[in-house]
Parts: C-alpha cells; structure tokens; sequence
C-alpha cells in the first residue's frame, strides 16, 4: 500500500494531516477528550480567548434552522490567564497543534492579547476573529470594515512572532478584498469562513428568540457560501486558506481543498457525531488511495484547472 | 474512546395523546448510570433536522439492561421519533450529564437569623428523611428513574406530588403505585380533570407549610421549578431541580444549553452549562430569570 502524505504546511505551521477542529466548537479539547483521540488531528483552533474571562451573551444561545444552527454565545470564556495556568498544559500533553482564536473590543485589547500569548510555549498560531463588535467605532464588526480588518491584523502582526491566522466574516460585499487588505496587514494564513449573520423569531412570544436577536448560522445550509468564498479568495490572494462552514463529511471537505484551501476546520458536525473529524480524515485518505493520489497538496485548488 | 453507539429500539408505546414511552437497550450499564442523566440522539438521520436531541433516562430494567425515555411530540425531531418502530435504531450517546443526588441532601443555606431556620438546622436530617418529588408535566421522566432508586433506600417517607394540564396527561400513574406501595401519590390538574384543581406547587406549598417535608426533586415548566424554588427558599430546605434548555454539542463544548447559577460573590452569577454541570442543579443554586 502506497504511504499518503497528508502532511500540510501553513505558514511555516506544520500540521500531521489536514484536519483541524473549528473554534468554538471543540470547546478546550477536553469535552471531546473521551470521543476523540486529540493526537490524531492537525490541530486544534480552541474557543475564542479574551483578555479578560467574558461572561457571553444571555440564553437562548441556540437555535436549530433548517440544516444548521444560529448561535450567539457571545465569547464565554475564562480569559488568557486561566488559559494559560490550566488549559494549555492540559493540551500540551497531546502531540497537536494548538492554535488559539483570539478576539476583542478594541484594538489595544487584541495587540495586547497577543503580546500575552506570544510569552506562551505550546502554542502554534493565532487565529484572530475579526468577527467582534468594534465598541469604539459603534459596534461595528472589524471583520465588515476592511480597515479596521487591517488595523487589527497589523496589531496582531506587531504583538507576535507566532503565524497568524485571520478568520474572515462573510458578512461583506467583497470578500476577497477584505483578504487583499489582510494579506498586505502581514496575515499569515486565513481562515474562511466565520458563521453568516442571521435571525430567528419566536411566533408565541412574537420576539426573536435568542437573547442576542441576531446569531451566526453554520452547518451544512452554509456550506456552500464557505466553498465560494475559498474559490474567491483562492483565485485573488495567495495567502494558504484554512477552509470552513458546514463541512460534514470527507466529501465537504475534498470540496474545499479543490477550491483552494489547504486544511479545513470542522465545526459543526462535532455536535452531530464527536468523531467528525477522524471520520473525516479517514475519508480523505481513502479518497486520495482510491484516486491514487500519493499527496493531498497536488489536490489543494485543482478545481480552478481549465 | 466513548463515542455514540447503534441500538435497538425494544418497544415504543404512546402513553398518552402525544407522549411516548420508548425502550431501548443503551449501549452502557443501566445500573451505572444516575437518575437525572440523559441520553443524546438524532430523531432523523437527515441534515434537517440537524442537531441530536437531549432525553432524559426515565425508566431502567436492571435485570434486562433496558432503558426507556418518555417524551412529548413537541416539533419535527420528537414527531420523527414518533415513527419509530421496535427494531428501528437510535445512535446514541450517553449517559451523559450530571443527576441527581441521592438524600440526604445537603443543607442550602446559612442558618437564617430566625429561630425558624436555626430550629430545623437542629433537627436535620429528620429520620426518616420525608422527600417530596414534584412533576409538572412531562417533568416525570427523570423523577421516576429517580423514584426507581429511591424506593430501594431506607428510612425515606415519598410523596409524589404530579401536576398536568389535565387527567390524560398525567404520566406513570399506575407505574408510580407499582413502585412501591408506601409512595404517596397526590395529583394536581390545570383543568380540574382529576385531583387537586389548580398548580401542582400549590400542593407542595400546604406540604410544606404543615412541615412534612425535609427535601425535594423537581422536575417541570420553568414557572413551576421557579415557584419550587421560590418555596423551599421560604421554608430553607434543600432541592435538586432538573433543567432543559436547547443543546448543541451536549458535552460541555459548545455552551449555548447554559443557565445562569450563582457566583462567588453575592448577587454575581456564572453561565452554567445544563449538559455537564446540570441537568439537574442544587435548586438553591440557580439564579431565576423574572
């Protein structure tokens, strides 16, 4: 039996294979610790990290929508210094990439974030949510301004030496030029998509039912908005692209390495079976032997090939 | 690795209009396994609906190893499940969560100022402990696995107060007075079908006004756990009230099923996760939402 080379490099980040777990979906690894065996993923993307340990949003957080789910955590985490005490030595023990998803206010609040973790061992990569309400300019997501997505990708960039990783909103009219704008702020790497903005409304209580109004949607209903923005952003920046939204299957995810993306993140489909993603990767080593395909970089974009 | 695992259903039976009573063989040891825990499942295999759907365990038969779950057809997951034959499969993982404890329960709170709170710190744990298990609804599911375990301990005096829209809907009746015949059984319904006419709290209120229980179980309508709450406040003795929210991964990652419980400074509160610290929480230990 050939050996398949499933190894990616991202960025200088180099991952065993091209799996790795969404944000805010595989918790800290331990929830998933009994059903999965963690060494065997190319990395981990923890719950978003703040500065300081944030509360998240009043329930209803969750809504179940035809073939996906609107969310509005709202960030609830313990903050950098308890990730720091007790959540990265946990992971440590595990041989797996550990990237943090980091997310903020304000722009202080994400270059000092990243000075913090920068300090860290163990860690592979930050992964920056520009997804978060901007409170000095009103709220505003910094993920909708190219601007502001810049701003914070730079702040980021001038904190770290680690490889970062920007994960883009496909709340935008032009997605790939906020990746131009990232890409020259000095991002690394980026990771498409982050959830679609949506809502959902209570016919008794005639209000929208989760405390936040709105939520982002993933799961299979946004898939493929996820695989348009990789083959968009694919063909205009050359940035490596970890892809993600609502991939559930071997299938979603060979779709996203042939529109351009190197590795993907499974969210989602955690939920629905805890072992998605070895299901996963297993599914796309099968593919790749059946197809005798000795490396699963001489697939990534080959859908772009006339 | 822990992971879900394929059974078969034993047997599906509606109890009642709209509720069903579904056996299964579970992939674990019934006997392990806690009151207050529940089982995690797809009621489809389609990507819509999407999520798994949270049950708790209401029934257990030790020597078969079989588990049953009771549930009420409330939207498209639990009206599949519905449709379910003997011998359909369920993909299930669990148990999972927290249940309840057993008695005695620890005291809820400082001892009050009052010679009322100091008198019954003095005198607890009665012997024999008097426990109240209050339903509303199809609140019973987990309550009766509970009451499965209970009837086998000593020195308990068990009244089972039930509160329904109206008579058909008042669950396990007749499986409550197999149990055991020194459970007390007192019905409530909103529509004065059967039994006491008006909330099943009110009930529980002229227990507990008459001094005759030491600790509760609860199971219900947040309005009703609220009052339950509100109750053993008042009277300062302890309760466990088992909770549903919404879930998405149910094994503590996601945090959307999270309601709020006490903080460590007063008058502060954390987002607890239902799924891993809960389903079932200390009642004393929940901040109720107005």
């Amino acid at each position: 039996m050939v050996a398949i080379d499933l190894t990616v490099e991202i960025a200088g980040l180099k991952l065993k294979n091209p799996v790795i777990t969404a944000s805010g979906t595989f918790g800290f690894g331990q929830e998933y610790a009994p059903y999965v065996d963690l060494n065997r993923l190319g990395a981990i993307t923890v719950k978003g990290l703040t500065l300081l340990p944030h509360p998240g949003n009043p329930p209803p957080r969750l809504v179940e929508t035809p073939a996906g789910i609107l969310n509005a955590i709202g960030l609830q985490n313990p903050g950098v210094d308890y990730f720091a005490a007790i959540i990265l030595p946990y992971l440590s023990q595990f041989n797996v990439p550990v990237i943090v998803n980091m997310a903020g206010e304000t722009v202080e609040e994400y270059a000092a974030l990243a000075a913090k973790l920068s300090k860290l061992n163990n860690i592979a990569a930050l992964e920056v949510n520009i997804s978060c309400p901007n409170v000095k300019k009103g709220g505003l997501q910094f993920g909708s301004d190219p601007a502001a997505a810049a701003e914070v990708t730079r702040a980021v960039k001038n904190n770290t030496c680690l490889p970062v990783i920007v994960k883009l909103s496909p709340n935008v009219t032009r997605i790939e030029t906020v990746a131009q704008v990232v890409a020259q702020a000095g991002a690394d790497a980026l990771s498409l998509i982050n959830t679609v903005l949506g809502i959902a409304i209570d016919l008794k209580k005639r209000r929208p039912i989760l405390g936040n109004i709105f939520g982002g949607l993933s799961g299979p209903a946004i898939k493929p908005i996820a695989l348009r923005a990789v083959w968009q952003v694919f063909k205009e920046v050359s940035l490596p692209i970890i892809g993600m939204g609502g991939i559930f299957t071997a299938q979603d995810a060979l779709e996203f390495i042939m529109a351009g993306a190197k590795a993907v993140a499974v969210g989602t489909a955690n939920f629905i079976n805890p072992r998605a993603t070895i299901d996963i990767l297993e599914g796309i080593e099968n593919y790749l032997r059946e197809n005798k395909i000795e490396r699963l970089s001489d697939l990534v974009g080959t859908a772009h090939c006339k | 690795m822990a992971s879900y695992n394929t059974v078969n259903i034993t047997r599906q039976e509606e109890i009642a209009p709209g509720f069903y009573l579904l056996s299964f063989k579970p992939p674990f040891l019934v006997r392990q396994s806690q009151p207050g825990q529940f089982v995690y499942f797809r009621c489809g295999n389609t990507y819509d609906p999407l999520l798994p759907r949270p049950f708790s365990i209401a029934m257990v038969n030790e020597e078969k190893n079989e588990a049953a779950i009771l549930y009420q057809v409330v939207g498209r997951g639990t009206a599949l499940l519905a449709q379910k034959k003997e011998l359909n499969c369920l993909n299930i993982l669990g148990p999972l969560g927290r249940g309840f404890t057993l008695p005695p329960l620890g005291r809820p709170f400082q001892p009050k100022r009052g010679p009322k709170g100091l008198e019954q710190l003095e005198s607890f744990p009665q012997s024999p402990l008097r426990i109240a298990v209050v339903a509303g609804g199809v609140g019973i599911a987990p309550l009766f696995f509970l009451l499965q375990r209970l009837k086998d301990l000593p020195n308990l005096i068990i009244e089972v107060l039930i509160g329904a829209r109206n008579t058909k809907q008042l669950l396990l009746k007749p499986e409550i007075k197999n149990l055991s015949p020194q459970i007390k059984l007192r019905l409530a319904t909103d529509d004065g079908s059967y039994g006491y006419h008006g909330p099943v709290t009110e009930m529980l209120s002229t227990l507990l006004s008459a001094n005759k229980v030491d600790q509760v179980y609860a199971c219900g309508p947040e309005a009703m756990l609220k009052t339950v709450a509100r109750l053993l406040a008042k009277y300062n003795l302890p309760g466990e009230v088992s909770l549903e929210k919404q879930m998405g991964c149910g094994v503590g990652a996601c945090l959307s099923c999270v309601c709020k419980t006490k903080g460590d400074k007063e008058n502060s509160f954390r987002y607890s996760r239902v799924c891993k610290e809960g389903p079932v929480f200390p009642v004393h230990e929940v901040v109720w939402e107005d």
